[in-house]
């Protein structure tokens, strides 16, 4: 779905498959950038209106990116007997 | 070893006492044992363990704990790629199964990482809170 049928719903529901004029759409098109631009405007217009020095502090703990979410549960599986002799075989490093 | 026994059996049983007696004489070398100063740092929750499979710090570390857990760190990383190899797996998977059992097997007090990230103290009687897929580490194939 393209944004101009996103953002008229009605419409678009309303259109069949192929009978939406395309300046019909083109014009639809502009409408909806036109209220994006002039909402960001708005947006940029109201947090210098606030006064509008944003501070960007780190926070106090650190970030953590949890990278295992890839990992398939049957790797663990199969991997389960190996990881169990190789704590068994290296206790000095486990 | 060429001392004579009237028995087989008796002079393999003293063949294996000597290569256990040698084993035993090599075990810091060979990392058989912990270090010590491995050991205090982990039962005072200086250094726990990681979901990834590794060393962490719970809190800011020390110069000597932090030289404690590269050590382990590298030495566990090692024995990761290495049997990642044979297994024919990723490094991080070996090392998350692994972390699944280090952190089941670890000790009331010391400290692991939980799934969200956090570190938590592991008491007594209690299940470590572990990701589930974990479940599979704990179930020996065969």
């Amino acid at each position: 779905m393209n944004s101009f049928e996103l953002t008229y719903r009605a419409l678009a529901a309303k259109t069949g498959p192929m009978q939406g004029s395309s300046v019909h759409i083109a014009a639809g098109k502009r409408r909806s950038q036109r209220r994006r631009v002039t909402a960001a405007m708005m947006a940029m217009g109201s947090a210098l209106a606030i006064g509008g020095c944003v501070s960007v502090s780190a926070p106090d703990k650190p970030i953590v990116i949890e990278l295992n979410i890839n990992i398939k549960q049957d790797v663990v599986y199969r991997l389960a007997g190996d990881v169990a002799k190789t704590i068994d075989d290296n206790p000095g490093a486990f | 070893m060429t001392v004579q026994f009237p028995r087989k059996s008796g002079r393999i049983a003293l063949q294996s006492a000597a290569v256990f007696a040698l084993a035993a004489l090599a075990v810091p070398a060979l990392g058989q044992a912990r270090d010590p100063a491995y050991e205090a740092a982990r039962a005072a929750g200086q250094v726990g363990e990681l979901v990834d499979g590794y060393l962490g710090f719970p809190s800011s570390p020390t110069a000597e704990v932090r030289r404690v857990a590269d050590a382990v760190n590298i030495t566990r990383r090692k024995i990761y790629t290495q049997r990642a190899l044979t297994q024919h797996s990723t490094v991080e998977e070996y090392a998350f199964t692994t972390a699944c059992r280090l952190i089941l097997k670890t000790a009331p007090g010391e400290k692991y990482q939980a799934p969200d990230g956090t570190w938590h103290t592991r008491t007594a009687g209690e299940a470590p809170s572990r990701d589930p897929k974990c479940i599979a580490a704990d179930a020996l194939p065969g």
